[in-house]
């Protein structure tokens, strides 16, 4: 099959998917298998035709991007904007992490999902999600790619309220989509910008013309990258608008592996990718990007630090990894980032599924007995490991990689994005002080991932006496999806091999021909020799410490259970309560906001002006109006006939005049 | 085109009828002369006209018929209401006959 095809047929899949279990989800619910094989076929043959795509192109020699226009989409004016698919390396990267992990994803939820009412609806929003974000990582233009962004949002936020029964459920779905619209806003502006500087809106025709049309480092430029990168921190979940990504825990823990840690969330990295010689010519820009992420890494890696929810504690962590994404992007080290993006996806996902199987033996037990514990509260675990053995080294795995010891996944990716911090320093010397935050951060990142792991399969186990009996592993459905994705965080660092271990560099030379422009503006010399050794040893003993303080701290004393346990006092009340920002928000966004709705605009405005002055006194003018224009209708047949008369002399002395 | 004599006296005679059904229109109430007098009205037009016809082709005196027409109708429908509001209120008097008040 040509490969113009293969890219439709990418997409044609899942959208079909969608069609048939919505279809399902209305009409036949119970049919349980049907979707199963539905949800979770069309993935499997999308990430078949997404092999098929990343063979066709790694066979072509020219390494051209292949453009599949599909119809004319908004041809006003000046304005020709195509509904068309790009595919280049970077999507086709993207494209295989997505099919792939969701196929994986798809296939626990069969087991995870099993006994849910909305089986149907949950893979219908599932499949749709895939869709969007396809149309994302595909799109061959700015407004192409914004569908897909607002459709993996609106799916977010269909999938967070998933059990909307439940106003908490609600809420979140409520503010992840409306912090993401202040970020939309922001993509919105710097695609106005983009049209106005260059009259196209597609990438390939941005990506060449750059050079020619901006000036590097100019305002123009300056402008267009910080409000690209204002959507970034809304999708990506970044300092400021971080705040809804803890809350998406709120949904099924498969779509938290999914779209709030492998996928959507990435789609920030992703941007910054593509248009990365907007960025490469706006080093202001970039420097704002990369501090942002080293912040947000720090500063997300210590709220994770006291959090006992154990998908809370994932959740800053994925907050806290997208923000070395964006430390490697803004450093000018795009290639790192997507390969942090890759390695993440990994082994973030089989955290979350892992986490997911957790959650899965406590809900049971406590089903079981009847209890209304807290399943996710880390307080209530301990000593799982020899309760869901498979699970326990699954995670431990993924905790290896996030931690950043070799030879898994994550120490390939992140000491990548580190050396590339400590490089620019040399130019720069503000990412130095980025590399410190960042050095910090992955040693706190080893920190929190001790703790989880021995507060969840160490030590004794506080699940209680009577629901011990019921901890078992998941089914062979759950697991199987993580045996895979334990392999990839073993293995994944391979597809970046660094050229000090003998490795070449593989996804970075894969990526040359979409980052090229943008590294003709910043060049980054890499360390090399000694430096690079020095930078080795110096993460890797960074994640050993993390690790042996983790797990020390954590078992060196006795762990109440959450029912039991006395609250936080001094600065560790300050970490569980995440500094107060959400209520720091609360005070000055929402709070104003809601005062305003409510006294101004709703008793002012609307009360007062709309309703009392334009609508009531429309009516009080008529009804006087008409009390009075009323006398004139006196039913003698005499009185019409004297106005009447009255009138046509009055008509004829205007004719006759 | 020859001179006409009766032009002036016929234009005062419609006139003098016009008027006249005029100022019974406003001062009767009975409605069967009410109604008798939009007859005198028409009738008057009719007359002017004939009148003035041969000074302006034959339009006039085809209006005249259209006039006559329509004038039927009109007495057959008019007389029709009157004869149901009579049967209605046992009086044909337009005071009384005021159900259109505001």
């Amino acid at each position: 099959m040509h490969l113009t095809h293969m890219v439709w047929l990418a997409v044609a899949l899942p959208v079909a998917g969608f069609l048939v279990n919505g279809a399902l989800a209305l009409w036949r619910p119970q049919a349980k298998t049907a979707v199963s094989v539905v949800g979770a076929g069309v993935l499997l043959a999308a990430f078949v035709v997404a092999l098929g795509v990343f063979a066709g192109l790694s066979n072509d020699p020219s390494q051209a991007p292949v453009i599949v226009r599909l119809w004319s989409w908004l041809p006003v004016g000046r304005l020709k904007v195509d509904f068309a698919f790009q595919v280049d390396q970077l999507a086709a990267v993207m494209l295989l992490i997505v099919t792939g992990v969701s196929s994986l994803i798809h296939l626990f939820s069969i087991g995870y999902m099993r006994e849910d009412p909305g089986y149907a609806r949950y893979f219908s929003y599932l499949n749709l999600f895939v869709v969007f974000m396809l149309v994302l990582v595909l799109g061959s233009n700015f407004p192409v790619l914004f569908i897909g962004w607002e459709g993996v949002g609106l799916c977010s936020y269909l999938l967070i309220g998933f059990w909307f029964s439940d106003k908490v459920n609600a809420d979140a779905g409520k503010k992840a989509f409306i912090m993401n619209r202040i970020g939309d806003f922001g993509f919105l502006v710097a695609t106005f910008f983009i049209w106005r500087a260059f009259g196209n809106l597609d990438f390939a025709y941005v990506s060449e013309h750059a050079a020619t049309t901006l000036a590097p480092g100019g305002a123009v430029v300056t402008a267009i990258t910080l409000f690209l990168f204002l959507g970034c921190t809304g999708k990506s979940a970044q300092i400021p608008l971080y705040t809804w990504l803890p809350d998406a825990m709120a949904g099924p823990t498969p779509v938290s592996a999914l779209i709030h840690a492998a996928t959507m969330v990435t789609a920030g990295v992703y941007l910054v990718a593509r248009t990365n010689v907007l960025f490469a010519m706006a080093p202001v820009s970039s420097a704002v990007v990369a501090g942002i992420g080293a912040v947000t890494a720090l500063f997300a890696a210590t709220i994770g630090l006291r959090q006992y929810d154990i998908k809370k504690v994932l959740a800053y962590s994925t907050v806290s990894q997208l923000g070395y994404m964006f430390l490697g992007a803004g450093t000018g080290a795009y290639a790192s980032g997507i390969f942090h993006l890759a390695t993440h996806a990994f082994f973030k996902a089989l955290l979350f599924l892992g986490s997911g199987n957790v959650i899965h033996a406590m809900h049971q037990a406590y089903h079981a007995t009847h209890s209304h514990e807290d399943a996710q509260d880390m307080r209530n675990m301990g000593g799982l490991r020899q309760y869901t053995p498979v699970t326990f080294w699954l995670m431990l795995i993924a905790t290896l990689a996030i931690a950043g010891i070799p030879p898994f996944a994550g120490f390939f990716s992140k000491d990548e994005i580190l050396a590339a911090a400590f490089a620019r320093g040399a130019d720069a010397p503000v990412y130095y002080v980025f590399y410190g935050m960042g050095v910090l951060a992955a040693l706190l990142t080893a920190f929190y991932m001790a703790r989880l792991m021995a507060m969840t399969f160490f030590g004794e186990n506080r699940t209680g006496e009577r629901e011990r009996a019921h901890l078992h592993e998941a089914p062979w459905i759950m697991t199987g999806p993580l045996v895979v994705l334990g392999v990839l965080s073993v293995i994944g660092g391979a597809i970046n091999l660094p050229p000090f271990i003998g490795g070449h560099a593989a996804l970075e030379h894969w990526l040359e021909p979409v980052l090229e422009p943008g590294l003709r503006f910043s060049h980054l010399a890499m360390p090399t020799g000694s430096a690079e050794y020095v930078l080795v040893g110096a993460a890797v003993a960074i994640g050993v410490i993390g690790l042996w303080l983790g797990f020390r701290v954590t078992l060196g004393r006795s762990i109440p259970v959450a029912r039991a346990a006395p609250p936080d006092r001094g600065f560790a009340r300050v970490l569980s309560r995440k500094y107060y920002v959400d209520e720091l928000y609360d005070a000055l966004v929402v709070r104003p906001l809601v005062w305003l709705s409510r006294v101004v605009l709703w008793r002012g405005v609307d009360q007062r002006v709309v309703d009392g002055a334009a609508v009531n006194g429309a009516a009080v003018v008529s009804r006087l109006a008409g009390g009075g224009l009323r006398l004139l209708q006196t039913g003698q047949v005499g009185v019409y006939v004297v106005l009447f008369l009255v009138g046509a002399v009055w008509i004829l002395r205007a004719v006759m005049r | 085109m020859p001179e006409n004599t009766f032009l002036g006296p016929s234009l005062a005679l419609s006139a003098i009828l016009f008027s006249l059904g005029v100022a019974g229109v406003l001062l009767r109430r009975n409605a069967i002369v009410l109604f008798m007098c939009v007859e005198l009205m028409l009738n008057a037009v009719n007359l002017a006209f004939i009148a003035l016809a041969q000074f302006h082709g034959a339009g006039g005196q085809i209006m005249v018929l259209f006039v006559m027409t329509v004038a039927a109708a009109e007495a057959a429908v008019g007389l029709a209401i009157i004869l149901a509001i009579f049967r209605h209120t046992q009086s044909v008097d337009l005071q009384n006959i005021n159900l259109l008040r505001g």
